[in-house]
Order: structure tokens, then sequence, then C-alpha cells
């Protein structure tokens, strides 16, 4: 026998299969697209509001507003003015209507990662045959290429925001669902005991002591997904999704190096207000465990 | 305020830790040890045909060495831990039946927990601690506040309600354990080496405590602990487990006085024994001495000393709670009491030649 050649199945076999499956994908997509497409309509919906609210409302006021929330989260004057020195520049240099059109992807996006997310980290931390199930789940979506599932949300879908949005969030809601199960399954036994032991249901234990307990753990999961779907902004861009991405996408066809490196920068810089706002957030989140007594 | 007026009764309690702890529960009954269980089954014997009647509004205090099952029992008294076999009868229900939602209601309503490692919810301040157990219920919070207010302030806790456990010692921390279990207001107080974890003059501190609290509550209170001082000094009753089995129970002038087997008798030698037994357990019946010096029955046998010494003679009288005569001692019987009997006395001839 051969041993240097594979026995691989026979090419027109090969073949064969992929136009079945192809065929037979085709086939669902052409029964079910449009179904899909209004399921998730309200995506778009919501998308296009907060791109318009951001993009048709005075830049003062945005940028106040985002000044704010900013604070809101970090309590802190240096990242304050750090956004607004990042966001004047963004507008300075023509950046403005993209970068507000990618803080809305990025936001709809968290959002839809967080509401999935959470109830799926809780879910793990509770059983763990949904543990089992779900981790190589989550290992596939982390490895698998962005550009293959691209493909099948494209047929079904076809070019636009919807498609992107839905890219993103499966790219980055791994890091949710991980770390709150991770921080519902850190609560100290001890306490947990001590929970039951007072007569708690198992709601009232989770309300009352694992998600408070996890909530600086699950915050890091948010903090990595914005980060993730920030950085898919770009690729996102392939599939018709409007914002930063698409002129980096442009620079690269065109060898436009200064395009492509602003449009970089001003992703870089709403990334690091991001980061610092939720770090700076979950960092309060854990001001009672600040060790006093040993 | 929920003075105890129900005993807890368990009865033939049995647990076997292992995924398949029902079928070892005959050859456990028909005498399989501790030691064979583990050999032949991979299974561990945690509690052994426990019978046990915890009188209401007394401390019950179960001893024992480490891992001879004393946190299994008394997880099993709020069913934290489900037996294998066995009853657990409180107000003539047995908690091993309950239901979830009964068994919820009976933690709510009737038990208070005290934990070795204090267990304090770390995200709430000792305020939002002291409350959590009335909270869940769903007293208001304005009430909620207020009854764990009371209780901050008895375990000395004022000005502290706003702080996190760990901003405050290890002492301070399970004063906040105390008030959080007392603040259920339940008749039955589980501890679970609830000091054990403290320095000892902080544990002393917290013992006087638990007294004072006790004397104006008289809770049914189930003091887990293996110091043999602090058990001597809670209990009204003592139990004593060995692997996972009742070996004694009884006062501790009890078993002080009369140790059932070696084991225990090792453990009780180094007590201080003129502390813990008294005029009552060694007098002479019914005789009358010629003397000035009259002592209640309860009084401890360094006290009696110390009274004889000091009035200069060398008996006194015994009376009861009324002010009956009931019998006499002398200063010689009293001081051969106090000394611990001889050790040589105590080694049986045969387990030495072993
Ligand atoms: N979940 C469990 N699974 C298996 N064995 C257990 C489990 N919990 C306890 N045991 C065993 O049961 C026995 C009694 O344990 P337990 O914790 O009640 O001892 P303890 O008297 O409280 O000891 P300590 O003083 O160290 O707290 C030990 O042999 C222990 O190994
Ligand atoms: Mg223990």
């Amino acid at each position: 026998m051969d041993l240097i050649e594979f026995p691989a199945m026979g090419r027109s076999d090969l073949r064969e299969l992929r136009i079945a499956i192809d065929g037979a994908f085709r086939e669902f997509t052409r029964a079910y697209g449009e179904t899909l497409e209004n399921i998730f309509h309200p995506i778009q919906i919501l998308l296009v509001f907060i791109e318009n609210l951001l993009i048709d409302s005075p830049w003062i006021l945005v940028l106040a507003a985002l000044a704010g929330l900013v604070w809101a989260l970090g309590r802190s004057l240096k990242i304050v003015a750090g956004t607004v020195l990042a966001l004047l520049a963004i507008g300075y240099f023509g950046m403005w209507e993209d970068t507000m059109r990618t803080i809305a992807m990025v936001a709809v996006c968290t959002l839809i990662a967080v509401v999935i997310g959470i109830p799926t980290g809780i879910l793990m931390a509770r059983s763990d045959r949904s543990n089992a199930t779900i981790t190589p789940i989550l290992d596939m979506m982390q490895t698998m290429p962005s550009f293959v599932y691209l493909i099948p949300v494209v047929m079904i879908f076809g070019l636009g925001k919807v498609p992107g949005v839905i890219a993103v969030v499966i790219y980055a809601v791994p890091p949710i669902i991980r770390l709150t199960n991770l921080g519902i399954r850190q609560v100290p036994a001890d306490v947990l005991e001590a929970a039951e032991a007072f007569g708690s249901s198992a709601r009232q234990k989770l309300m009352d002591v694992q998600l408070p307990l996890a909530l600086p753990t699950i915050m890091a999961g948010v903090n990595q997904t914005i980060m993730m779907s920030l950085a898919m902004v770009v690729v996102a861009s392939m599939i018709g999704v409007r914002g930063l991405g698409q002129p980096v996408l442009q620079a690269i066809n065109n060898q436009y190096f200064t395009l492509g490196v602003m449009n970089g920068l001003a992703i870089v810089a709403i990334a690091i207000i991001f980061d610092r706002a939720t770090q700076a957030y979950g960092k309060r989140l854990q001001k009672h465990l600040e060790a006093v007594h040993g | 305020m929920a003075e105890a007026i129900h005993d807890i009764e368990i009865r033939n309690l049995y647990k076997i830790f292992g995924p398949n702890a029902a079928a070892y529960v005959d050859s456990v009954k028909n005498g399989m040890t501790k030691e064979e269980l583990k050999a032949k089954h991979n299974h561990v014997l945690g509690l052994d045909d426990i019978n046990l009647t915890i009188p209401a509004g007394k401390i019950q205090v179960v001893m024992g060495l480490s891992g001879s099952g004393k946190s299994t029992l008394i997880r099993h008294i709020n069913r934290l831990i489900d037996p294998t076999a066995g009853e657990l009868l409180f107000e003539g229900k047995d908690v091993v039946k309950m239901s979830e939602s009964e068994l919820r209601e009976f933690r709510r309503q009737k038990t208070g927990m005290v934990f070795q490692k204090f267990a304090l919810f770390p995200h709430r301040t000792v305020l939002e601690n002291t409350t959590y157990g009335l909270s869940i219920r769903g007293v208001s919070r304005r009430e909620a506040d207020e009854r764990a207010r009371r209780w901050i302030s008895r375990v000395g806790l004022d000005g502290f309600e706003e702080s996190y456990p760990n901003q405050l010692s290890g002492g301070m921390q399970q004063r906040v354990g105390l008030a959080r279990a007392l603040t259920n207001d339940a008749e039955i107080l589980l501890m679970d080496e609830a000091f054990s974890a403290l320095d000892p003059l902080i544990r002393t501190d917290m013992q006087s405590v638990l007294l004072d609290l006790q004397s104006e509550l008289k809770k049914t209170i189930v003091f887990i602990t293996h110091d043999l001082d602090e058990a001597l000094r809670l209990g009204e009753r003592i139990a004593i487990l060995r692997d996972g089995r009742i070996i004694q129970q009884g006062t501790g002038e009890q078993i002080v006085l009369r140790p059932k087997d070696d084991y225990i008798a090792s453990f009780v030698r180094d007590v201080r024994r003129g502390h813990v037994i008294t005029v009552r357990t060694i007098m002479r019946k019914g005789a009358q001495a010629e003397s000035p010096v009259t002592l209640p029955a309860t009084t401890l046998l360094e006290e009696a000393a110390r009274a004889m010494t000091n009035a200069e003679v060398s008996r006194a009288n015994i009376v009861n709670r009324d002010g009956q005569h009931i019998g006499m001692i002398t200063l010689s019987k009293c001081v051969a009491e106090m000394i611990a009997p001889d050790d040589t006395e105590e080694v049986d001839p045969e387990t030495e030649v072993a």
C-alpha cells in the first residue's frame, strides 16, 4: 500500500459532497432567509437609531455626553480629559462621522453580547453538563477564522449592517460568557453555604451573592468583548459595515498609507477610551475587597 | 424574642460520603467500621448511628478531634448535608423529610448559624450582612435595619455599621457573624468552631459575650469545638465524637469525673478539675459539719477550697438552691479531687503491655 499519498476520498466524491451541502444550505437560505432577516431586523433599527443620534446631534453635545459617560464609569478626570482630547483630534482630522458609526456599532454589539453572554454564563456556572457542552462551542468560536463564518452569514443576510453585527457578536461574545461562568464559580463555597444556611432560594443566592461577587470578573469580560468587537470592525467592513474600518480597507486596497494610519489610530484611541473607562469601573466595583486587615 | 421551647432530637442518624452511599447503610448498621468501609468500598463513614437529644434553651457542645464528624453533624441540623439514613425531629417534624420550601422556611425562621471562617458577605457592609436573613424573608428594609442595629450594638460593634468586613479584625468579623445569626431571632443557633480562628484572649472574650447573651436569650445552641476548656466553659451538655460516633455524652463534670474510655481520659487529663467539678458531686450526702462556712451545691471545688481556707476551717456545709442543708464536704477531700488522679492509676496495665 502506498503510505506517502493519503488515501483521500475521490475528487469527484468530494466535489459532490460539497455541492450537496452547499445546495442544501442555499435551499435553507432561500426558504428561511427572509424569516431570519425579519427576526433580526430590530437590530438594524436599533443600530440605525443610535448611529443617527450620534451623527445628527450637535457634535458638542455628543462630546459632552461621551465625556459624561466616561466619567460615570471611571470617576477619573484623567480619563475624561484623554477622551475629550482624542475625540477633538478625531473630529479635526475629519473622522467624526466614521467614528460615530463605529461607536454605535460597538455599543450595539456589546449590548447584544451582554444580553446573550451573561445568561449563558450563568447557565454554565449552574450546570456542569451545560458547561461541558458549551465550552467546546466557545473554543470553536474563538479559533475559527472569522472569514469562515462570514460566508454563511452573508449567504443568509447578504451584505449590510445586520450580518456585520452578527459576525462581530459571534467573535466577541465568548469572553463575557467565559468570565461570567468563571466569576460565579469563583464565589467562595463558605459564603454560598452561609447564604444557604439562612434559607436563600436559588434565585436569591444568584442575585444577592453570586452575581454581585462575580461582577468585577464579569466586567473584565465586558471589557474584552468591547476590545474584540473593535478589532472586528475592520473585518466587518468587508461585508458592508460602515465606520472606521471602511477607510482602512480602502487604504489597504489602494496603498493609501496616511489614510490607513489615521483611521487605525482613531480605532486605537476609542479602544483605549473604552478600555480605561470600563477597567476603572471594574476597579470601583472591587472597592470592598481592598484589604485593610489581613 | 424567640426563647427555645423545643428539643432537637436526632435519631439513628447515618451519613456515608460517596456516590453509592445508600447501598452501604445496612453493612454499617451491621457493624462495618469506618476503616473497612473505606478500604472495601472507598466510601467515607461520616456519622455512625448518632442518637442525641439537644435540650431546648441549653448550650450543647459537640467535641472531637479533627475529622471526627463535628461539622458533618452540625450541618445535618439545618440539612446543609442530607443524611444517608435517620431522622432529625424538631417541633414534631422530621427535618430530613421536609420539602425544599419547608426546609427554606425552617432555616429562615428557626435557625441561625455562625461559621468558623466567618463566611461574611464581602460585598455587603456590616449592617447589610446583619440584615441578610431578614431581607431574604421579605422583612421591610426599615424594620430589618432597626433590628440589626440593635444586635450590632449588643455585640459591641456600634459605629461600624457601614464598614466592610475586610476592614475589621477577625474578632470583630466574628461579632458580625454572631450579630447576623442573632438578628434572625431564631430558636436554634448553630456554631461550628465559631471561635477557633480567634486569638486566645479574644476567644475568651467572645465566650463571655456568648454566655452573657445566652443568659437572657435562652436559645438552643449547638456549639462545635475541639477545645476542652471551651467545651467545659460553654457546654451545659457535652457530646464527644470519634470516627463519627458519639462515645460519651453528659455534663462537663460527668465527663471529667468519669471518662468512659482512655481516649476521653487522655482528653480530660490536663483539665483544671477544681474549675469544673462542683461540691455537690463529691459531698458526703446528709452529713452535717460543725462549721461556720455554708456553700451552695453548685460551688466549684476551687472556690470551696478558697472559702474554707479563708475561714481557716477544714469542713463546710452544703445547701441546695432553696437553702436546705443537703450534705457536707471536707477540705482534704476537696483538694484530693482537684488534683488529677495519678497518671499511673489511669493507665490500664493491659494497654501498657500492648
Ligand atoms: N463531602 C465529603 N466527601 C467525602 N468525605 C467527607 C466530606 N465531608 C466530610 N468528609 C469526611 O467526613 C469526616 C468528618 O468530617 P468533618 O468535616 O465533619 O470533621 P470535623 O470533625 O468537622 O473536623 P475538623 O475539626 O477538621 O473541622 C472526615 O473523615 C472527612 O474526610
Ligand atoms: Mg469541622
